[in-house]
């Protein structure tokens, strides 16, 4: 873990927030909601949390972190990108035939990717497998998951809660970006999943609940998560889907789709204020 | 062959994995419940620390088999063909086909031969939805000899293995001297009037048939395909080319399993008619498996009948 300055993530978080919009607006498709609410969790685990090393993506020591919603994306090759796993100029490359930044993420294309993900439900359960691996070997890394809210209406994501408690899985971090839209609209009216904490917490789980883009709040709840033992520790960060651009705060329209050029234009003001 | 030593290949694997987990510290077991009719029970007593029950939960099963393959362990994932390769299809394609991860699905209890648990525990289908997918490779062996020689061998398979292994036990047909290969089938005899292509508990009947049809003067050759992919293509286009009828014998559904195969290499490569036997487009049901072989013909006589 490294000690990196809130106003430094902060920077890094606008950066990320950037190119999620840039990439988007390039492919002429993508899931930019999604993508903003989680960007500054993947800020917080790969600039100040993860023990990761850029130049070498496939240490076998290495922190692992799945985005187990897959069609955020642009967030995960944004974040990796300002790591610098790649250049950033491959982000315009996004969704492009022939890219490896396809849409949804694959491991064996893009370095820094962990798992391969894009059928919501699947990640939990391998980030269960990496923990139990890396108890196994005692390794000793750790590994962060992150879930969509309306994600973990897929049933297997419970069969997995189940295995991360009964294995006694304490290096591994669930987060579930709880920004309370999904597709049809808001998670409490398609297939309430609520209350999230209490169904993790009755599942074996230590459980915080956090405000998802104060970093204050992030970097303690990952750092009580590290020192929790023999338990798996799940943090619900509250969102917001589109956060940073205004029009697309708590869009749910937002979900799938990428902005025209005016939009384009207006969110570029509005992130690089 | 020795028709009075019988054993199932579910049990032949079981003996395997515990040896091969001697070998290589690598190898992990996953198993939802059911170590005891998958025999991946003798690994367990063997290696406790490295066999995982994951619980009645097939799909996190596989994934979390993804996830620690993802790390450099050689998972061996058992539970029965239909929760396998039917309950867990997006779990083996998601997570492991297309991520190319090493994970091995070993699945017993495949076809009618199950038994009297009936049609929602007898995978028919299994061969059809495993050789779909881009990386896998789907393998069906027929005996002791040959399934413990497969458990071995697949472990050096850097990728997605599905194997489907029965509960009846069936003879032995291979002694120790026998020499396989991955994606090469086995031929048992030339003869002419007809080849028939078998695999898994179904190469024993077939052999059976030679046997009988040797003595009304009728000579025909068994093929053991054990690996279904990638196929044999050349041992097949050979068989067209040598004998007078072609003739495939599966206990699994015709659409979509060995004789489906074979046709797609006749079609491509070697256009010749092609009889498949196998379950017709129907659910299995309750029986003794040796009465349910004879029912839906997958026995010697089921052969003659067919050569004839």
């Amino acid at each position: 873990m490294k000690t990196v300055d809130i106003r430094e993530l902060e920077k890094r978080a606008r950066n990320v927030r950037i190119s999620i919009i840039q990439e988007v607006y390039n492919a002429k498709s993508g899931h930019p909601g999604g993508a903003l609410s989680c960007a500054d969790i993947l800020t917080a685990l790969y600039f100040s949390q993860m023990n990761i090393h850029p130049e070498e993506p496939d240490s076998p020591s290495r922190d692992r972190f799945i985005l187990s919603k897959g069609h955020a994306s642009a967030a995960l090759y944004a974040v990796l990108a300002e790591r610098g796993y790649f250049d950033k100029k491959e982000l315009t490359s996004f969704r492009n035939i022939n890219s490896m930044l396809q849409g949804h993420p694959d491991m064996k294309k893009v370095p820094g990717v962990d798992m391969t993900t894009g059928s919501l439900g699947q990640g939990l359960s391998c980030a269960n497998g990496m923990a139990m691996a890396s108890k196994l070997n005692s390794d000793g890394f750790r590994v962060y998951c992150l879930l969509g809210d309306g994600e973990i209406e897929e049933g297997q994501v419970w069969e997995a809660a189940m295995t991360a408690s009964h294995y006694k899985l304490d290096n591994l971090c669930v987060i579930v970006d709880n920004n309370n839209l999904q597709i049809d609209g808001q998670v409490s009216d398609v297939m309430s999943p609520y209350p999230i904490d209490e169904k993790f917490k009755s599942f074996g789980f230590e459980t915080i609940i956090i405000d998802g883009h104060n970093f204050k709040d992030i970097l303690e709840a990952l750092n009580k998560a590290r020192n929790t033992k023999k338990k798996p520790t799940a943090i619900i960060a509250k969102t917001i889907k589109g956060k940073g651009v205004s029009f697309m705060e708590n869009q749910v329209g937002w979900h799938g789709k990428a902005p025209n050029e005016e939009e384009f234009k207006k969110a570029m003001e509005e992130l690089c204020q | 062959m020795d028709l009075n030593k019988k054993v199932a290949t579910r049990q032949s694997y079981g003996e395997a994995l515990a040896k091969l987990g001697e070998e290589n510290e690598n190898i992990v077991v996953l198993d939802a419940d059911l170590a005891g009719a998958t025999k991946t029970d003798i690994f367990k007593k063997a290696f406790p620390s490295r066999h995982f029950d994951m619980g009645i939960a097939e799909q996190d099963m596989i994934s979390t088999a993804a996830g620690m393959a993802t790390c450099g362990k050689i998972p061996y994932v058992s539970t029965f063909a239909v929760f396998a390769a039917g309950r867990a299809y997006d779990q083996i394609r998601s997570s492991v086909c297309y991520p190319n991860n090493n994970v091995k699905v070993c699945a017993t209890h495949c076809g009618i031969t199950v038994g009297e648990d009936g049609a929602t525990h007898q995978m028919l289908e299994d061969i059809s939805l495993m050789r779909t997918m881009p990386n896998m490779k789907v393998f069906c062996p027929s005996d002791d000899t040959e399934t413990k020689w497969l458990i071995k061998e697949i472990s050096k398979i850097d990728g997605p293995v599905y194997v489907r292994l029965a509960r009846l036990a069936t003879p032995v047909i291979y002694d120790e001297n026998q020499k396989f290969e991955i994606g090469k089938g086995i031929q048992i005899g030339d003869g002419t009037d007809a080849t028939v292509f078998a695999t898994g508990v179904t190469v024993a009947e077939a052999i059976k048939a030679q046997e009988e049809l040797e003595k009304q003067g009728i000579s025909i050759r068994v093929v053991d395909i054990h690996t279904i992919k990638p196929i044999d293509s050349e041992l097949i286009i050979k068989c067209a080319k040598e004998t007078k009828k072609l003739i495939s014998i599966e206990d699994h559904s015709i659409i979509g399993g060995l004789g489906s195969a074979i046709a797609e290499v006749l079609t491509d490569k070697y256009p010749a008619k092609l009889i498949r036997i196998g379950i017709n487009d129907t659910f299995g049901k309750s029986g003794k498996a040796e009465e349910l072989m004879k029912y839906y013909g997958l026995t010697a006589e089921g052969i003659i009948k067919a050569i004839k």
